[in-house]
């Protein structure tokens, strides 16, 4: 798209591009027409097929990797957002910790999916899965760490103890002054 | 730091300064106040034609009281200290009540219409004596005087405004007067007594200046005993110390003459001394030999004649003048159910007068005194109305045949109180008196509803409120699912037992308990001790509760014990027993049997353990406990505490095999010269505790509360400090208190508080004590408080074997061995002084605590035991705010509105006892003294219920509402898509 742009761009009054954009990826901004089939021409081509073939899992490989460091982002959104909250335990802090812990989660569990169009043999989307991984985990380990200073974390004795009911014991005493 | 304290912070943070006060329209819903006078002593009435009518009475709770005749309501009350004791009443110029009080020493004059105190007089003499008091009818300067005798004086003292006019004394070593008496029409009285008991005297006295008119006495061979009753203005009958000769003392213008009568040869068979019953009735005496009371007529020159016998109970009531010097008397004699109400002349016995038969509550006992009224019927006769005190305390008027009202002024003074629940709710009985049907239940509701929305008008406002007040639901005789309702069993002086319903207040029976009653073998039975026996839970549905009473023989410690169990539903007297031994202390013991008895250990005065119930059961559980059971006496009189465990059976009974011996382990011997005990206080058996852990959030640590039965808190006085606030100078005088366990005798914690001083009230929770007393060198109350934490358990802070249970926390503990503690404490300034102390007790021990004082104005405070906190600091940090603790300040604040009788005075507070509900945010707590007073307190809001004033009629009206407009829009947007799309 870039590309197309590029040749578009401004700095020109007026330009005539003779090349021939068919082939281009940038020509697939513009549906074709119905009837049309690109396939024969495609296959008629094998060399230019593979360019753009070529050329679309670069793209594919550059935008597996900026979708992968996006949460970043929001991982220092996240952060600033904590810190307004502060460190007491009300309304506000809870919504944006549980947020926090929500939102890697959910976007764990659809990994699969955010990287779907991005899906080619060519293209090796490890590297950003584990980027992506990564980060979300970064931002889940941020909740994690945001809901323990708030203390809503098991981490003391005194979570565990306080649920324990006194010991028993063994002797029994009683009396008093005499009546 | 930790997740409960996240939610408790939630909790605190709503509940910071928690509002204990209510609502004006909520007085009453949950609280109910009764008020009491105690058993009346003397009775005076004012019945004249004008104004309203009513009757004065003293009590021996040291009230005095006007009540209305018409309905028995007290007019006006007023409760004098302690050691105020009324010794005589009586109404001048019909408008002031003269009371004379304190041993004689004060006299005191109260508006009648109102109460108010119009004066007061303070009378001094130079020795101890008889206190009496005459109206006299003499009048000095305008003046009208009543005469008192008291602490060896004779005082005449001006009604208006109590100028003592003269006095005079009597300082004669052993004389011992016995009645002051005016003959009518004359202006002067005479005091009679006897001097060194066998010498009577008899001093003339000018009435309007108090000169001696004349002195004369007589010796008598024998000794004189006592009692006197007086047959005419110038005649009495005395009885002699042997009780066999009756002594007819007659004093007419100055000369005296003594005539000696034998009882027997009035009454053939006489068996044993006699007893003078004291009267003043012209004419005639009585006296009593044994059970038997015996009529004696005074005719002409020293007659005496035995006009009736009476073998059945009797009271005679004092004589009342009729017009033109007649005297009525009434007596009043039981016979089976009935009892038969007389009033006679004083010079006719055949004549009555009134003779009524009532029929009378078994459960009121003998009628112990009797006060009659007359007034003039229609028809000019004369009809009578009597007021009788009962065995039990209660105080009825009669009238015509029937009760007019009874009062059950024996609540005044109850000994111990438990509780216990009440039945079951079952299928198909119906126990509300009136179901509501579905109609009322609707126009309740939306009376409800008016008010809510603000629509009700005044009248509606008070229907709502009627119908708040009255609900049915609070008063029912079932068991509700808050734990609410419950029934109240107190245990009264009179060795009567009341249930009363937590709902209403109402008694829902009664009964003087036939153990506890007068007998041959047991002459002055007390009640000591109240104890739920039995408390099914397995067959609640088919098994009543049962409580235990526990009473003795006499005061002595070696009388007698009396054991009688009692159904708690029904009040029946399901067993009784006259124990062989004596009683001086009642443990229950921790364990129950098949039928869910408790096991009961009474120690006896010989320090043998008995066991009840008497059942091989019971023997077998208490064998397999044998050696863990310790118990402890504090002697406070020789300041020593010991310890003891059991050892064996009884040597001595060889059937016996529920009688074991005590084999002594400790003993704790308090120097006698420096200490002296007066305040001994444990934990409440049935208290929950919710928790060992006591969370430190500043740095997020924890300590382990030292949770134990057996601590015994102790504190001691020096032996100088023991009297009153203000007797002994700071430097001689300290508190030392203790905390002891009892199994080993280990003393845990002992401090010294120089320069305080006594009365100390206390309070034992979980690991906590409070205390008030007196500081002398700040002329301040103070509270301190102690906390316990056991510091051998202070390792056990690893996350991760807490996490997979690698703990000692549970495993039963032992008192041998531990000892490491750590205590922590701090004092503050007290503004009240304290009449009684408790803390509030809920189902699981969760909710936080409240402190419940009685305070000196009788009402009951509450105070957040945060405020008691050692931790407490002059800056507390950010962290230890948010966990609750309030900066310390020198004082503890009484908040106006944690008053929780608001504004009711609970008269002569004794004690305060919290019972927990079903609901945990709630206590049930009973305060009672001469008063009864009853609510339900939340110490954390009741913040696990809606509240009372919730409307569930606006909430469900609203959801019906939005459903509605749901379906609405939903069909306007259907229909409006429709639209759309054929357009």
């Amino acid at each position: 798209m870039e590309k197309g742009k590029g040749v578009m761009g401004s700095g020109r009054r007026w330009a005539v591009d003779f090349s021939d954009n068919s082939t281009a990826p940038s020509s697939r901004d513009i549906p074709d027409p119905p009837g049309f089939t690109r396939a024969s021409v495609d296959q008629d081509d094998s060399t230019v097929s593979r360019q753009k073939k070529d050329a679309e899992s670069n793209w594919k490989a550059q935008k597996a990797w900026e979708v992968a460091q996006a949460p970043f982002k929001n991982l220092l959104m996240m952060g600033f957002m904590m810190w307004m909250a502060g460190n007491t335990v009300h309304l506000f802090s809870i919504g944006i910790t549980f947020s926090a812990l929500w939102q890697p989660i959910s976007a764990l569990q659809g990994v699969g999916k955010v990287f779907e169009p991005y899906k080619d043999s060519k293209v090796e989307l490890l590297g950003p899965k584990l980027l992506f991984i990564a980060l979300n985990l970064g931002g889940l380990a941020l909740g994690v760490w945001k809901l323990n200073t708030l203390g809503l974390l098991p981490t003391h004795a005194s979570d565990w103890v306080s649920s324990l009911p006194p010991a028993q014991e063994v002797e029994y005493s009683g009396g008093g002054i005499p009546l | 730091m930790a997740i409960t304290y996240a939610v408790l912070l939630f909790l605190i943070f709503y509940s910071f300064q928690p509002t204990l006060s209510l609502y004006e329209d909520q007085v009453g819903l949950t609280d109910w106040h009764q008020q009491y006078i105690g058993k009346v002593k003397q009775a005076v009435f004012h019945t004249h034609k004008t104004g309203r009518k009513r009757v004065v009475v003293s009590t021996e709770d040291n009230v005095i009281a006007t009540l209305d005749l018409r309905h028995g309501e007290i007019f006006w009350r007023h409760v004098l200290g302690h050691n105020d004791v009324v010794d005589g009443i009586d109404i001048a110029l019909g408008k002031y009540v003269i009371t004379l009080s304190s041993e004689g020493r004060i006299l005191r004059a109260w508006n009648l219409p109102d109460g108010q105190m119009v004066w007061e007089s303070s009378l001094h003499g130079p020795k101890h004596s008889k206190s009496l008091l005459l109206m006299t009818n003499v009048i000095i300067e305008k003046d009208n005087v009543v005469v008192i005798f008291s602490n060896g004086r004779l005082h005449a003292v001006s009604c208006i405004d109590g100028e003592v006019l003269w006095n005079k004394d009597f300082e004669a070593e052993s004389l011992e007067v016995q009645k002051v008496i005016q003959p009518p029409g004359s202006n002067f009285v005479y005091v009679v007594g006897f001097a060194a008991s066998s010498q009577f005297e008899m001093y003339q006295i000018n009435a309007t200046n108090g000169e001696l008119l004349k002195h004369e006495s007589e010796a008598f061979s024998g000794r004189f005993s006592g009692e006197v009753s007086l047959v005419s203005s110038e005649t009495l009958v005395a009885l002699d110390s042997t009780g066999l000769i009756l002594l007819r003392i007659s004093f007419h213008e100055g000369k005296i003459s003594i005539q000696q009568t034998p009882i027997s040869d009035l009454v053939e068979d006489s068996p044993g001394p006699a007893v003078i019953i004291p009267s003043s009735i012209m004419g005639l005496f009585t006296i009593k030999i044994n059970a038997v009371t015996i009529f004696i007529r005074v005719i002409g020159k020293g007659k005496l004649e035995v006009v009736e016998k009476a073998n059945h109970e009797t009271a005679v009531g004092d004589a009342l003048s009729l017009s033109e010097g007649q005297q009525a008397f009434a007596l009043v004699q039981h016979a089976g159910r009935d009892i038969h109400l007389t009033v006679k002349l004083a010079h006719d016995w055949g004549g009555d007068l009134l003779k009524e038969s009532i029929k009378m509550d078994q459960q009121r006992g003998l009628v112990h005194k009797v006060f009659i009224n007359n007034y003039v019927r229609t028809d000019g006769s004369y009809g009578f109305r009597a007021l009788i005190v009962m065995e039990d305390h209660s105080l009825l008027l009669l009238q015509q045949g029937t009760i007019v009202w009874s009062r059950e002024d024996g609540l005044a003074s109850i000994i111990d109180v438990t509780t216990s629940e009440l039945p079951v709710e079952r299928a198909g009985v119906s126990v509300a008196k009136v179901e509501l049907n579905l109609f009322e239940w609707l126009k309740g509701h939306m009376l409800k509803l008016k008010g809510t929305l603000m629509l009700a008008t005044p009248e509606d406002i008070a229907a709502i409120q009627y119908m708040r007040l009255k609900s049915s639901e609070k008063s029912k005789m079932t068991r509700d699912h808050n734990g609410f309702r419950k029934l109240l069993i107190a245990l009264t002086r009179a060795g009567k037992l009341f249930a009363l319903h937590t709902g209403d207040g109402r008694i829902v029976w009664s009964r003087l308990l036939q153990s506890l009653h007068k007998s041959e073998a047991c002459q002055h039975p007390i009640g000591l001790n109240l104890s739920p026996w039995q408390v099914p839970h397995h067959h609640a549905l088919d098994e009543n509760p049962s409580v235990l009473v526990v009473g003795r023989c006499g005061p002595s410690s070696d009388a007698l014990g009396i054991l009688s169990f009692i159904d708690s539903y029904t009040g029946k007297e399901l067993s009784s027993s006259r124990l062989v031994h004596s009683v001086a202390q009642v443990i229950p013991l921790p364990y129950t049997d098949s039928t869910e008895q408790r096991l009961h250990l009474l120690i006896d005065a010989d320090k043998h353990a008995h066991l009840y119930p008497e059942t091989p059961e019971a023997i077998s559980i208490f064998r397999r406990e044998f050696s863990n059971i310790y118990w402890y006496s504090v002697e406070d009189e020789n300041g020593i505490i010991k310890g003891y465990a059991l050892k064996s059976k009884c040597n001595g009974n060889v059937d016996d095999k529920f009688c074991f011996d005590a084999r002594e382990l400790w003993s704790i011997v308090l120097p006698s010269e420096s200490e002296k005990i007066i305040a001994t206080v444990t934990r409440k058996m049935n208290e929950a505790v919710h928790t060992q852990a006591k969370l430190i959030a500043a740095d997020q640590d924890v300590m382990y509360k030292y949770v134990s039965r057996n601590l015994l808190f102790v504190a001691t006085v020096a032996p100088k400090a023991s009297g009153e606030i203000g007797s002994v100078t700071p430097e001689e005088s300290w508190l030392v208190v203790y905390l002891i366990d009892t199994v080993t005798g280990c003393v845990l914690h002992r401090m010294t508080h120089h320069g305080s001083q006594g009365p100390v009230e206390a309070v034992f929770s979980e690991n906590w004590v409070v205390y008030h007393y007196f500081n002398l060198r700040a002329h301040r109350y103070e509270m301190s408080v102690i906390e316990i934490y056991d510091q051998s358990r202070a390792d056990n802070k690893d996350v991760w074997k807490l996490v997979v249970g690698k703990h000692n926390l549970t495993s039963p503990i032992s008192s041998y061995s531990r000892s490491e503690v750590v205590t922590k404490s701090q004092s503050y300034f007290f503004t009240h002084s304290l009449k009684a102390i408790a803390v509030t007790s809920t189902a699981k021990g969760i909710t936080s605590k409240q402190l419940l004082m009685g305070t000196i104005g009788d009402q009951v405070l509450a105070l957040d035991k945060r405020f008691l906190d050692p931790r407490r600091s002059v800056n507390p940090t950010q962290a230890e705010r948010e966990e609750g603790i309030i900066p310390l300040t020198d004082s503890l604040p009484i908040i106006p509105q944690s008053y929780i009788t608001h504004n009711i005075r609970v008269e002569g507070l004794r004690g305060i006892i919290t019972v927990a509900a079903k609901l945990e945010s709630t206590t049930l707590v009973f305060a009672h003294g001469l008063d009864l007073f009853f609510t339900h307190f939340a110490p954390s809001r009741t913040y696990d219920s809606l509240t009372e004033d919730f409307s569930c009629a606006l909430l469900l009206i609203t959801i019906v509402a939005l459903v509605a407009a749901i379906f609405v829009t939903w069909l306007l947007s259907q229909r409006k898509e429709l639209q759309d799309k054929w357009r």
